[in-house]
């Protein structure tokens, strides 16, 4: 009936199913036999602690970038399932530009060259879907869910084989040469004269926090973004106004899996220095959520990738301080944050605006 | 309580609304209403779109609850939380856009959710023979066995009317009904609605029509902002009186049409043919041509191919037979157009849809203001605020645009306000030709008088423009020529100044034969 404002819709929801969230939780924690508080703290101390802050960061970073790639995607209506498949293509894309190169090229080049590999084969592998979608009318969740079977099937076969590391029987690459990979933070932070703790937080952070940035400017400061925009809202109109619509949806997806793709940036070019099997672990899929839950826009997405990072990262800590605590029930903590601000995000809406409104008669 | 037997009703109203208010938002949408609607009568609800008259019937029919205010109906106060209760009450509404599932029967459509019986066959017969009952007592003749995708619109109309009857309706309203209408098909509907009081009845037409009123009305209310300001008997009102009260000042006659000298064509069309995909008839060799400074109107009933004329026009769909020549340019199958390379050339199109097409509604108005005109928008690939603002703002000084708000969506602003938002950007570029869709519909006679007025102007100025309307009255007001389109084919064009609306009605049929095409 009513629109929301805007600040609510951005700001109080979010937080409150948050708080929900977190309400469910307690149950679950209490239900196992612990103190829910004790729990929180632990939790939070295991996010946020000096020591520990860089991981919260680093698992961010690929909630940001897959976050940000569902995010442009809805912009344009479009249901980018296929985030975990553009991610695992975009890490063939670090790994092949690595192994074939680096002995031939200096270190610089080539990590420039993995950056665009990453971004460039996440990027195809998304526009196909596409252009499917645009010219052939195969819906775009059909075909992203078969392009994530596609893209595992693909990795299995060139990591059990053509790109194994020699010699060895695990489904992974070799160690790419110290000279092609993006530095570390507490590195960085080193040659500036600071002391961080040690942790896999790399430069792709910085790249996730400049990608937040050009999504931002792309979707509501170019005509590319109003274009996508236009087809989100009303492709009929879009239609009309002589937009391009089937360029344009050929054109999002691509740039969706390229951020998809930016996500092996961080594991990696960043962390791993290597390719291994299935390195996306779901984060393509949670980057629904993030996106769902930061409302589309970067900066939502920031504070939903930094929320969920930080829940990774404290709930591993918790497997260690509490035995009643495994690791599966954090995950059933990670999955009540997903109900709750993605699949029930709205669940309240109609209440809490009726709350609004009668505590504010004379609006207007 | 009084029975119900006729006598006894017609001495208290059917519905009796005291101090009705409904706000939405800012919006005050019914201020404080009085109304008395007697019994056993047509009665009209008059008033310029926005002016609350849909509100005020949708309380009535329980969609809205009132903030303030008490609802009688048949003299017993009557609480409406849901139409449920509204038709528990005998109180029935047809809506504007048909309610009606088309792949289901007539019969299957009028006991949609009643039934009867778990079993439908069960129950059936004696449905058959209660809709033949209806039929016959209100005059209202249908197959009940018929598709109602296969029935003309006119038809589907009976089928909803039917449907409110089948439910005990005994208040009858209809919400602007006459919209896809023919003439004759109108004057069939008027019928009915006399047979609906007739059988004792109460009928509630709201439109925007005064004619329909006069015709048809034994009474009339008349809203203008929310507030009812007045109540006439129609036989002792006239149109001119009806029309001041809904705008609130005189309003001026309409626009004559100016004689134009004739100039080069702008645009011909030779022999276009257009299927739709699902392989209706579309356009069958339609040829036309437009000369600069001329308004050419299509007149039909809707869904004859007006629309599909439009969209391949307009680039939107493919030119498969014939060809067009605009701008120097030739169109066919071998080099079809796009819609941005139309509007390169100067061509620009106000679509008939403005919701689905016209507009992006989430959008601002700003951001509308530049909907088809990237050039507008801002500097090379960029967009600018400051671009979209002062474009927006141009448009609203132009055309009166109200609330003078660019950043506000496009959802926010009045139907008709809605339509001067698509009408100023489409005229702002003073096109060589402009595809000029349904520019009135749903919207208030003092709209109606600037559009016209808008469109004269832009035509004195040397604009070939194509008028397509379902409203006769606003072809023969406008146009220089009009174009009769009938299943896909032009029955004929003839000059305005020669028209009748008996002539233009029979050829609307696909009947009569005017000057060759």
């Amino acid at each position: 009936m009513t629109n929301l404002p805007r600040w609510f819709d951005i700001g109080v929801l979010p937080l409150v199913n948050l708080a929900l969230a977190l309400l469910a939780t307690a149950v679950v924690v209490a239900l196992v036999g612990e103190d829910p508080l004790e729990v929180l703290a632990v939790l939070l101390q295991g996010a946020f602690a000096p020591s520990s802050l860089g991981y919260t960061l680093y698992y961010a970073t690929n909630f940001i970038f897959t976050g940000l790639a569902a995010a442009i995607a809805f912009q344009a209506r479009l249901f980018n399932i296929g985030a975990e498949g553009q991610a695992l293509l975009g890490g063939l894309g670090v790994a092949l530009a690595c192994l074939s190169l680096e002995t031939a090229l200096p270190g610089l080049i080539v990590t420039l060259v993995a950056i665009a590999g990453a971004a460039s084969f996440g990027a195809a592998w998304a526009a196909v879907p596409g252009w499917l979608q645009a010219y052939r009318g195969s819906h775009v969740v059909i075909t992203t869910i078969m392009f994530n079977f596609l893209a595992s099937g693909l990795m299995v076969w060139l990591l059990s084989g053509p790109i194994m590391r020699a010699g060895q029987g695990s489904p992974q690459t070799r160690l790419f040469g110290e000279t092609v990979r993006l530095p570390a933070l507490h590195d960085i932070a080193h040659t500036l004269g600071f002391e961080v703790a040690r942790s896999p937080l790399n430069l792709s952070f910085v790249f996730a926090l400049l990608a937040s940035t050009a999504v931002w400017v792309l979707i509501w400061r170019t005509k590319f973004g109003y274009a996508l925009r236009a087809i989100g809202h009303g492709e009929e109109a879009a239609r009309y106004a002589g937009i391009p619509v089937r360029r344009v949806v050929v054109a999002v997806m691509a740039i969706s899996g390229a951020l998809a793709g930016c996500m092996a940036l961080n594991e990696v070019l960043g962390a791993q220095h290597k390719l291994v099997l299935n390195f996306s672990a779901g984060y393509g899929f949670t980057g629904i959520a993030v996106a769902l839950m930061g409302r589309n826009h970067p900066l939502g997405i920031l504070a939903a990738g930094l929320l969920f990072g930080a829940l990774f990262q404290g709930g591993a800590e918790l497997n260690f301080e509490f035995e009643t605590i495994t690791h599966e029930l954090t995950l059933v903590m990670q999955g009540l944050v997903i109900l709750f601000s993605g699949a029930l995000a709205y669940m309240f809406t109609p209440w809490l605006a009726r709350l609004l409104l009668t505590q504010r008669p004379d609006h207007g | 309580m009084l029975g119900d037997d006729g006598a006894g009703e017609s001495s208290h109203a059917a519905v009796r609304l005291r101090g009705i208010t409904k706000r939405f938002g800012a919006v005050l949408a019914n201020d404080d209403v009085d109304l008395d609607i007697p019994a056993g009568t047509v009665h009209g609800i008059v008033g310029e779109n926005g002016a609350g008259k849909s509100t005020l019937a949708s309380i009535v029919y329980g969609l809205h609850a009132p903030d303030g205010g008490s609802i009688e109906i048949a003299g017993r106060p009557a609480v409406l939380r849901s139409p449920g209760d509204a038709i528990a009450l005998g109180v029935g509404m047809v809506h504007q856009h048909f309610m009606l599932i088309p792949t289901f029967t007539v019969l299957e459509n009028v006991v949609l959710g009643i039934e009867g019986s778990f079993r439908l066959r069960s129950g059936e017969a004696d449905n058959r023979a209660r809709l033949k009952d209806l039929s016959l007592a209100h005059g209202l003749e249908i197959d009940p066995d018929a598709l109602v995708d296969d029935l003309p619109v006119g038809l589907r109309q009976r089928v909803e009317i039917l449907k409110a009857l089948f439910r005990g309706t005994r208040i009858l309203i209809l919400d602007e009904p006459t919209g896809v209408l023919t003439p004759d098909e109108t004057d069939r509907l008027f019928a009915n609605l006399r047979a609906v009081c007739d059988a004792g009845g109460t009928v509630v037409l709201i439109t925007h029509k005064l004619r329909e009123v006069m015709a048809v009305c034994d009474s009339v209310s008349i809203m203008r902002h929310g507030r009812l300001v007045g109540s006439r008997k129609t036989s002792e009102t006239t149109p001119g009186e009806l029309a001041e009260l809904m705008v609130g000042r005189k309003i001026g006659q309409a626009v004559r049409m100016s004689e134009s000298s004739v100039r080069s064509p702008v645009l011909r069309v030779e022999g276009l043919t257009w299927r739709s995909p699902g392989g209706a008839p579309g356009l069958q060799n339609v040829s036309l041509e437009l000369r600069a400074g001329e308004i050419l109107g299509v007149a039909g009933v809707s869904g004859n191919g007006q629309s599909e004329l439009l969209d391949v026009l307009s680039g939107l769909s493919g030119v498969q037979e014939g060809h067009i020549e605009f701008a120097g340019r030739r169109i066919d199958r071998a080099s079809p157009a796009t819609p941005a390379g139309m509007r390169a050339l100067g061509l620009t199109h106000v679509p008939e849809d403005r919701h689905r097409r016209g507009l992006v509604l989430p959008f601002e108005a700003r951001e509308n203001a530049v909907l088809g005109r990237p050039e507008c928008a801002g500097p090379g690939l960029w967009t600018s605020g400051t671009a979209m603002q002062a474009q927006a703002e141009r448009l609203i000084a132009r055309f009166d645009i109200r609330p003078p708000e660019p950043r506000l969506p496009a959802t926010a602003f009045s139907g008709g306000n809605q339509q001067k938002i698509v009408l100023a950007r489409e005229f702002e570029s003073e096109p060589v030709v402009l595809l000029l869709g349904q520019p009135t519909r749903g919207v208030d006679i003092g709209t109606v008088e600037i559009v016209h007025s808008r469109v004269m102007a832009l035509k004195e100025r040397g604009t070939g423009i194509l008028l397509v309307s379902t409203e006769l009255d606003e072809i023969l007001a406008l146009a220089d020529r009009i174009m009769v389109m009938s299943g896909g084919r032009v029955v004929g064009t003839v000059p305005a100044a020669d028209a009748t609306v008996r002539q233009l009605g029979l050829m609307m049929t696909g009947a009569g034969e005017g000057a060759g095409a």
